[in-house]
């Protein structure tokens, strides 16, 4: 039967609903979206979380504290240096010690190598969400490099466990710093090449630009941290913020932008990755000697509460904990950042196509596992 | 503002508030019925520009469930942490302030969630991460399934 012009009105007026997920490759996990669609046009957007939820909090109140660390490796599982450092820190904090320079030195780098491989695989992803492929191989092959070098001290290559309350599990190995220096010279080399890959693209520009407004004010309401907020102007990076480790030592400028839509959430990842390797450089040459481990009895935390932020790849990772002072918290929350930028996706995506609803949501780069804890 | 100006500021508010131990950020201790409207204020007031709830969670504890609000300032950088401690166990229930962050909305559905704390006039009070029909609340410390390991 032909349609006539009614019936195809019709059809665009009418709203029907989608679900995007739980294994939707955009998606990057087991997360699902409920969508309202109108035509090709996003209504509304309805996320539902919980699928891979594993009650880390709840674990955690049962085990001691060297114990727990091993969780928080699964929660953001491409930041877990950083997670491991959050609890470490807090832990630290509350025992009211300080571990040595060299320690310091040595959980930035890690940290700072960490928020690279991060981005690679994000900017991978990303370009293979928007349908250039061969991000994907560029991206995963400079990404070796970093967990060849994570694996050669650490002894693994994405969940590490490696920074412990106290200090460090081992030293590092000889061929570290050689290593990082040979990444430094070499992604330097390489980064350039991103650019002229998808950066500069013309079709790569004209899905990203102006996709997906965020206010700053929105930002800020919906907590929105990391490379995401500060697309849209909200001062939010926490090692500027509350310096931690050795990140008062070195020089590095937060990246921000006003605009606020996709392409610039990407650009900042992109200066990020620079900016990650000046402070690599500056610290890679200078790591003093001293204690790696301190020398604790028992790692317990004073009766009270403690409140550790941090900056992982994604935002502001809090870790809180409530003691009793016994070797086990009482409770302990872990504020991820990834769950806080899950929700504005509703706001930002409203009236867009549904092809942009992928690029928005690669743009907020959501780790699944860190929302679910 | 300093520590000192904050604590200062809140008890002008809320002339009742008692200042708690925390050696991190100032904290205060509040009613139930001040949160809201405490907060508004702390929000709007442009000496203080709390715009930004970077956690708001719970505790289990013995004196009844703690609800801590940790605020920040993206103006001030200023951080200050409120606490409403609940003595009813059994139905606790605390007015929400999802209207004044956004951020809140999905915060206290995750606390309804896993500790059954009722938020007023939340506008989507449901559970976050666990089925609609699970039994129980896990977060509480007096929580039990058939499933659970003891240590």
């Amino acid at each position: 039967m032909e349609e006539t012009l009614v019936d195809i009105d019709f059809k665009e007026k009418e709203e029907y609903i989608i679900n995007m997920g739980p294994q939707h490759p955009s998606t990057h996990g087991v997360l699902r979206f409920e969508t309202c669609l109108q035509g090709e046009k996003v209504k509304y957007i309805i996320p539902h979380c919980g699928y891979i939820h594993r009650g880390i909090e709840k674990m955690s109140e049962s085990l001691t504290y060297p114990q727990l660390l091993h969780l928080t490796d699964r929660m953001d599982y491409l930041s877990a240096h950083i997670n491991n450092e959050a609890v470490a820190l807090c832990v630290e904090n509350a025992m009211e010690v300080e571990v040595s320079d060299r320690v310091k030195y040595i959980r930035t780098i890690l940290a700072e190598l960490s928020r690279i491989a991060s981005h690679q695989l994000w900017w991978s992803a990303f370009g293979m969400d928007l349908g250039a492929l061969t991000t994907f191989f560029y991206g995963l092959r400079d990404r070796e490099k970093i967990l060849d070098i994570f694996e050669e001290t650490t002894g693994s290559r994405l969940i590490q466990s490696f920074i412990t309350p106290g200090g460090l599990m081992a030293d590092i190995h000889p061929n570290f710093q050689r290593r990082v220096k040979e990444f430094i010279t070499y992604f330097r080399k390489k980064l350039p090449e991103y650019d002229q890959l998808l950066t500069g693209n013309v079709i790569f520009r004209e899905r990203t630009l102006g996709i997906g407004y965020m206010s700053k004010e929105d930002a800020i309401d919906y907590a929105v941290t990391g490379p995401s907020g500060r697309g849209s102007g909200f001062h939010c990076d926490v090692r500027k913020l509350a310096p931690y480790s050795a990140y008062p030592f070195v020089q590095f400028n937060e990246i921000t932008y006003t605009e606020g839509d996709t392409y610039h959430r990407y650009l900042v990842r992109m200066k990020e990755m620079w900016e990650s390797l000046n402070i690599l450089e500056q610290l890679v040459d200078n790591i003093p000697q001293g204690e790696i481990m301190l020398n604790l009895k028992a790692i317990k935390a004073p009766k009270g509460e403690y409140y550790q932020r941090v900056e992982t790849a994604r935002g502001e990772l809090g870790v809180y904990i409530v003691s009793d002072g016994a070797p086990t918290p009482a409770r302990i929350k872990y504020r991820s950042p990834n769950f806080s930028n899950l929700f504005i996706l509703n706001k930002v995506s409203a009236n867009h196509k549904i092809a942009d609803l992928v690029a928005i949501s690669g743009s907020l780069d959501l780790v699944i596992p860190d929302i679910d804890r | 503002m300093t520590r000192e100006e904050l604590t200062a500021f809140v008890l002008e508010q809320v002339p009742d508030m008692k200042a708690g131990t925390n050696k991190q950020f100032p904290e205060c201790i509040v009613s139930a019925e001040q949160i809201n409207p405490l907060t508004k204020v702390l929000k709007k007031n442009p000496s203080t520009k709390m715009d930004y709830l970077f956690c708001e969670t719970a505790a289990d504890r013995n004196d009844g469930f703690h609800i801590v609000y940790h605020l920040s300032s993206s103006v001030h950088a200023h951080c200050l942490m409120l606490k409403v401690i609940l003595t009813d166990k059994v139905n606790p229930s605390i007015p929400t302030v999802s209207d004044v962050w956004c951020a809140a909305e999905f915060y206290e559905r995750e606390i309804f969630d896993l500790f059954g704390i009722r938020f007023e006039n939340h506008p989507n009070l449901k559970r976050i991460f666990l089925e609609d029909d699970w039994v129980g609340y896990p977060l509480r410390k007096d929580y039990k399934d058939d499933f659970i390991l003891e240590r």
